[in-house]
């Protein structure tokens, strides 16, 4: 179980690329000696301004977006033992939306929209946790195997009923706060202007990470099936438990930032699974790496290729996510 | 004669029953270090269940289960790998992985699959003739190839009690023959193997337990619970056995479809 050690330092190299990249590139020009000069605190006032008033939020959320969306991704992909599930199979996405189409449906302001993602979230999560409590509190899982399928199909079930409730607050709605209604949907990352929020979202993303790679080994064992893995000593509901909400928590978190931003938290995983293998150990850090890059790299293209139009980043991470996908599978 | 030993592993007053049905009761059962028990029975007469009972993953319907006579439950998933391995006959694959890494999970209670564990992995891959193997997608080996990788994960924990569920379902004859051999190597072990085939029971067996499903149980030394009649009632067919070399065979002699 080697990790690739050639993959990391350009892991680690193209993200910070990116962030550069987002702090530089826009409809005000800033060159590299002026980034330069602003990131050690001098230059100009307007440079400034542009950099750490516009351009950082937007980054550092958007890599708080992208790096919790891969984990949630990344750790529903193995307790489900299923490649295709994303962050949004458990409905947690689903119940944000509702609430926060809802708030966009009465006209609230733009923090309001974020509090009830936020708390639509929670709620769903707890919802989620009940509904599913057989297979997330106790033993039975072990003697079928169900575990894992009553936890998919509860969430499932949740994100059909929140499609319902979206289409009929969809239907409801004033026509003029539709294209609002949209971007939230497909995932925008105009609404981070706060720096500080920006930072605390990716701080969380990290807490998120630490209790997730504490239980990288156990989920390893646990992949391969609950009996086998609670022969070999692993605590297999605590530990479903436990990743099932570290992945609820940073999905909350970034739909809370961004919307339902598409993709990433599917694609990142698949494609670090390429370059390093299935190791948990290895494969959620190196997730977590790439999907912030990519949603950093998607948002500079979605606000600067049609300036002044700015496209939602949902739009630009599948755009960008599928070509590579593909090349990267087709090269196998 | 050896000095009885402590057992490893008890069964007492147990009782197993599915989908209503009653399949065994008042089952008291001790193995002890260096036994090897071979549990027979019809289809569906709870051979696998017992199995999950005796790893503490199901509790029993009745009665209780004492691993170093403290009962089961008490013990944690941490302890209990420590003293007892599992070979179940379905593997869950889902992503691409090495056999060697498949075998190294084994070592998640040790701590060192990058390390000692390594080592392990690799000399039980070559005891059960995979060594050719141990780089391929686990995903990638034949029914028969990925039990002995199960076999050995198995084994790799290193415990004083191993449980196998059917281990040699999948095997070619000269791996059938290779991986009893291999078995009868572990002299200090206690380990419980369910079977189908009476004549591999027989080879590898020092103890049999036969459960017929519909209640009743009969355990105890292989020769004398291997007898024409027991293994007749058990399976609601006739089976003799034929002496062949010196050695016992049990054969089939009447169709199935009997009454």
């Amino acid at each position: 179980m080697k990790p690739t050690a050639r993959a990391w330092p350009l892991l680690a190299v193209a993200g910070a690329a990116s962030l550069l990249l987002a702090l530089a590139v826009g409809s005000v020009p800033v060159s590299p000696s002026q980034l330069l000069a602003t990131l050690a605190g001098q230059g100009d006032s307007a440079a400034r301004d542009v950099i750490w008033q516009l351009r950082a939020p937007r980054a550092v959320a958007g890599f708080a977006v992208g790096a919790g969306l891969a984990l949630a991704g990344a750790l529903l992909q193995g307790l489900l033992r299923n490649p295709l599930a994303d962050p949004y199979v458990l409905g947690i996405s689903g119940g944000a939306a509702v609430a926060a189409i809802g708030a966009i449906a009465l006209g609230l302001s733009s923090g309001l929209i974020q509090l009830a993602a936020a708390l639509g979230a929670m709620a769903t999560l707890g919802l989620l946790f009940i509904l599913a409590r057989r297979a997330l509190f106790t033993r039975d899982a072990l003697e079928s195997e169900q575990g894992t399928t009553a936890v998919l199909l509860t969430g499932v079930m949740i994100a059909s009923f929140a499609a319902a409730l979206l289409s009929l607050v969809l239907s409801l709605a004033p026509d003029a706060r539709l294209r609002t209604m949209v971007f939230w949907l497909l995932g925008d990352l105009a609404g981070a202007t706060d720096l500080r929020a920006a930072l605390t979202a990716l701080v969380a993303i990290g807490v998120a990470f630490a209790i997730a790679l504490r239980h990288a080994a156990a989920l390893n064992l646990l992949v391969r099936g609950d009996l086998q893995a609670y022969t070999q000593g692993v605590r297999v509901a605590h530990t479903r438990r436990t990743l099932v909400l570290v992945a609820a928590l940073a999905t909350g978190a970034a739909v809370t930032l961004a919307g339902a931003v598409g993709f990433v938290g599917f694609v990142a995983p698949h494609l670090m699974r390429l370059v390093f293998g299935n190791d948990q150990r290895v494969l959620l850090p190196a997730s977590g790496l790439a999907g912030g890059t990519l949603v950093v790299l998607a948002d500079t293209v979605a606000r600067s290729a049609f300036a002044p139009l700015q496209l939602p980043v949902g739009v630009l991470t599948a755009l960008i996510g599928v070509p590579v996908f593909l090349w990267l599978l087709a090269r196998r | 004669m050896t000095v009885t030993r402590a057992p490893l592993l008890k069964l007492a007053d147990v009782a197993l029953a599915a989908a209503g049905r009653t399949l065994v009761e008042h089952l008291d059962l001790e193995i002890r270090p260096g036994e090897r028990w071979a549990v027979l029975g019809p289809n569906g007469a709870g051979k696998s269940t017992l199995l999950r009972v005796m790893s503490g993953a199901r509790s029993p319907d009745a009665g209780a289960v004492l691993i170093d006579n403290l009962p089961i439950d008490r013990y944690g998933e941490i302890d209990l790998a420590r003293v007892r391995a599992l070979v179940t006959d379905r593997w869950i694959d889902p992503f691409a992985s090495s056999v060697l890494d498949t075998v190294l999970t084994a070592r998640y209670v040790f701590g060192d699959e990058d390390g000692a564990g390594e080592q392990v992995a690799r000399r039980l891959l070559t005891a059960l003739d995979c060594a050719h193997l141990m780089q391929r997608d686990v995903r990638r080996l034949s029914r028969g190839e990925r039990q002995r990788v199960a076999i050995a994960t198995a084994l790799a924990q290193a415990t004083p009690t191993v449980l196998l569920d059917e281990p040699t379902a999948h095997q070619d004859p000269r791996h059938q023959a290779w991986v009893i051999e291999h078995l009868l190597t572990l002299d200090d072990r206690a380990l419980v193997a369910t079977l189908h085939d009476i004549n591999a029971a027989a080879r590898f067996a020092t103890h049999v337990l036969l459960i017929s499903g519909r209640g009743v149980y009969l355990a105890g030394p292989a020769d004398d619970v291997l007898q024409d009649d027991a293994l007749s009632d058990l399976f609601q067919t006739r089976i003799g056995a034929v002496i062949a070399d010196g050695e016992r065979f049990f054969r089939v002699r009447s169709p199935a479809r009997s009454a």
